[in-house]
């Protein structure tokens, strides 16, 4: 069986929605939350590096390079914030995250 | 100088209402009363002036309304009726000015006291200039409102509010007849100017007016209309209920405006308005039988009060009743004769028996007073000389107190009437005259005689007034003693027809007052007479034994409950009218205004409002994965809108 472009992509949506359900379903922790969105990032890096192949056109990986780069970082942040935030209030489950209740 | 005498008050009015606070309580009490006392003396000049020196005079002010027919302007017109008028009005107003002074004096808002007692007197000098209707019901509603705030006064007193709301909404009916009788009147004549409609009157004598498809003799229906009116103001039979009330201001006031002036009003509304009232023989005959039917039903009422400025309400409301069976009669210059002597003697009255409750510690209770007589001699002095004026007290051929001339004058027009509503009125008249002499000798014995019935503290505290209140009562005591003797020949006599000259109009078939000096001689000496009776029954009942007024109380019980609850009258309203308009009222009020104007209109939108901000609140949860949520379904759902929607369209 010929593996295609279309496989690929499926791998992709299938990753994306992990990470999307992880946002939402996820009750308990905010790091989960950070996990999901790196599953996320990753999901659309295989779209990039599969049209990139599909397309014969480097640019595609060039991206998938930055992207990895950013996540990097946005996880460091992430992090971070998260640290200073438990110090803060003591906890980081998610039910206690609603200072923007209306 | 016309001007002078109806704007002087005005401007004291202005000067202690708005600058009352610069001018403290003296500037306010001086200024008013020195620009009062100075209207008097230029009315007085007017009043000689206008009778006897250049005659009668229309002084233009301003123009006022001019709408196709419809015009008329500001203008004062001192004739005699009118000159009679300002002497009365000028003189017992600055009389009770500088009384106030004294009586007032620890009261604390003494501006605005000040203020509206000289604005009430511009509004009455107002009213009695007038030359057309309209500028008169501009002073009769001025009047009206003065009067409203000098009743509710001490408005943290809720009984004063309810008397001055009682005595507004009263004269709101009387008010409304004389509306419509000013219109019906344009709607005859095409004018509201005295002149032109008394030029008119006799042309219109056979005149009707269609309503409703039935036709009315026009005069008549006008004349009851604006009756109606002066019977607001008069305080006669039907709507009389807020006089006794109005009691609750401040003496001076009762005096001035419930004694005085105010309430001759309707009287003087007639006198002025004779040309109209002559053609209409029925009109005539309602105003002398609510005249007599008044005098008689508060004469009866006055017997068995006790509050001792209610006993002397309610004989302003029985002689204002006599007043209007005069005029009923077509006797206009005793109807005025009366009201010019009524106006020094009821003042002194009223004023007298503000020393007393002054002397009592605001006592006004008789049943509570008694023996006081050796501690203020001059009050005691002056309530005798009024109620000798009142009672008609003199002696027949010499001359007597004030209302021997004029209360007999009028008795004997009544008599002299020689028609049924004349009879009708001289003997209910004369019942009245002798309940009268009954009731003020029961007030001067309950007051002054017998032994003290007050606590110590107050007998202890009993003093005679301050010179400032004695001294005014001079000027009026000396009216009451000589006002009719003077006047008598001018007003009723030998001089009237001189004296009044063209402002009052009789039919030559109307001869009441000149026949009234040829009646027998029973009918002359009969209201002195019935006086002297009812001075000795006072005199038996409250002196020589006393049980004797218990036990009268006791037999006729009936009869004496009628008269102490008034006739039921205020029971009667309040049962029909005040009562439903209380239910309509607070019907419309919660289901007409609460449940359909607020529930749909304001109250209705702020729920509304409410309910959908608290469902959109209810949406912001705080919780990220909610937010990141509604952005997914946002993202699919715009996506999906622009590949599907944006291919098909």
């Amino acid at each position: 069986m010929e593996i295609t472009l279309a496989h690929y992509l499926s791998v992709a949506a299938i990753l994306f929605a992990l990470g999307l359900f992880g946002i939402f379903l996820n009750r308990k922790n905010v790091i989960i939350i950070l996990m999901s969105i790196e599953l996320m990032l990753l999901a659309v890096n295989i779209n990039f590096v599969a049209f990139s192949t599909h397309l014969h056109d480097l640019v595609g990986q060039v991206f998938a390079i930055f992207i990895l780069t950013v996540a990097a970082a946005e996880a460091a942040i992430g992090l971070a914030i998260l640290v200073v935030y438990y110090r803060n209030r003591g906890s980081i489950a998610v039910e206690d995250i609603n200072m923007m209740k209306g | 100088m016309e001007a002078a005498v109806v704007f002087l008050p005005l401007l004291g009015a202005f000067l202690a209402g708005l600058f009352g606070f610069v001018l403290r309580d003296k500037g306010s009490m001086l200024v008013t009363c020195l620009l009062l006392t100075l209207s008097a003396a230029l009315s007085w000049y007017l009043f000689f002036d206008v009778i006897w020196g250049n005659g009668p005079r229309t002084v233009q002010l301003l123009s006022w309304v001019q709408v196709d027919k419809f015009s008329f302007d500001w203008v004062l017109r001192v004739d005699q009726l009118t000159a009679v008028m300002l002497v009365v009005v000028t003189t017992v107003s600055s009389v009770v000015h500088w009384y106030s002074i004294g009586y007032m004096h620890h009261d604390k808002s003494i501006p605005r006291f000040f203020s509206y007692l000289s604005f009430f007197t511009f509004f009455m000098l107002m009213l009695v200039t007038a030359d057309n209707l309209i500028q008169m019901f501009f002073g009769w509603e001025g009047v009206g409102l003065c009067s409203y705030l000098l009743i509710g006064f001490w408005f943290d007193k809720p009984s004063a509010n309810a008397a001055a709301i009682k005595a507004f909404v009263v004269n709101r009916v009387g008010d409304f007849g004389f509306a419509l009788g000013i219109f019906g009147v344009f709607v005859l004549f095409g004018s509201v100017g005295f002149t032109e409609i008394f030029a008119a009157a006799g042309s219109k004598k056979d005149a009707t007016l269609v309503f409703l498809d039935v036709e009315f003799h026009a005069l008549t229906i006008l004349c009851l209309l604006l009756f109606i009116g002066a019977m607001g103001k008069s305080a006669q039979l039907g709507l009389h209920t807020w006089l006794p009330d109005a009691m609750e201001g401040p003496t001076p006031v009762s005096a001035l405006i419930h004694a005085a002036t105010m309430v001759t009003a309707g009287v003087f509304m007639v006198c002025r308005l004779s040309p109209l009232f002559e053609y209409s023989e029925t009109a005539l005959a309602v105003v002398t039988i609510v005249g007599g039917s008044t005098a008689f039903f508060a004469a009866t009422v006055g017997l068995t009060q006790t509050d001792i400025k209610r006993v002397i309400a309610y004989s302003t409301c029985s002689q204002l009743g006599y007043m209007f069976f005069a005029a009923g009669v077509s006797a206009y210059g005793a109807a005025m004769f009366h009201l010019f002597t009524h106006a020094f003697f009821k003042a002194l009255l009223f004023l007298g028996s503000g020393c007393v409750i002054h002397a009592m510690s605001d006592e006004q209770d008789m049943r509570k007073m008694g023996g006081i007589r050796k501690m203020v001699p001059i009050t005691y002095i002056y309530m005798w000389i009024g109620s000798l004026a009142l009672a008609g007290i003199g002696i027949p051929g010499l001359g007597g107190f004030a209302g021997f001339h004029s209360k007999d004058v009028i008795l004997e027009s009544a008599w002299a009437a020689h028609s049924f509503v004349g009879q009708y009125a001289f003997w209910l008249g004369m019942l009245a005259a002798m309940m009268t002499a009954f009731y003020s000798w029961r007030l001067l014995f309950l007051t002054f005689h017998g032994e003290a019935r007050c606590d110590e503290k107050t007998l202890a505290h009993v003093h005679e007034s301050p010179a400032s209140m004695w001294l005014p009562l001079t000027v009026l005591a000396a009216g009451a003693v000589v006002a009719g003797y003077i006047g008598h020949d001018a007003f009723v006599g030998g001089g009237m027809k001189e004296f009044w000259g063209a402002s009052i109009f009789t039919h030559e078939t109307h001869k009441a007052l000149e026949n009234a000096h040829h009646v027998p001689l029973w009918v002359k000496l009969a209201p002195l007479v019935v006086g002297l009776v009812g001075i000795f029954i006072a005199y038996m009942f409250y002196i020589k034994d006393t049980s004797l007024p218990g036990k009268c109380a006791a037999r006729f019980k009936t009869l004496y409950e009628i008269s102490y609850n008034k006739w039921y009258f205020d029971e009667l309203y309040d049962r029909i009218f005040v009562k439903p308009a209380f239910v309509l009222g607070r019907h419309l009020w919660k289901s007409g205004d609460g449940a359909i104007i607020d529930g749909v209109g304001p109250d209705g939108i702020a729920a509304l409002t409410q309910r959908f901000s608290r469902m959109a609140s209810a949406l912001q949860s705080g919780y990220v994965y909610h937010y990141a949520f509604a952005m997914l379904i946002g993202l699919v759902g715009l996506v999906s809108w622009y590949i599907y929607g944006g291919l098909s369209g």
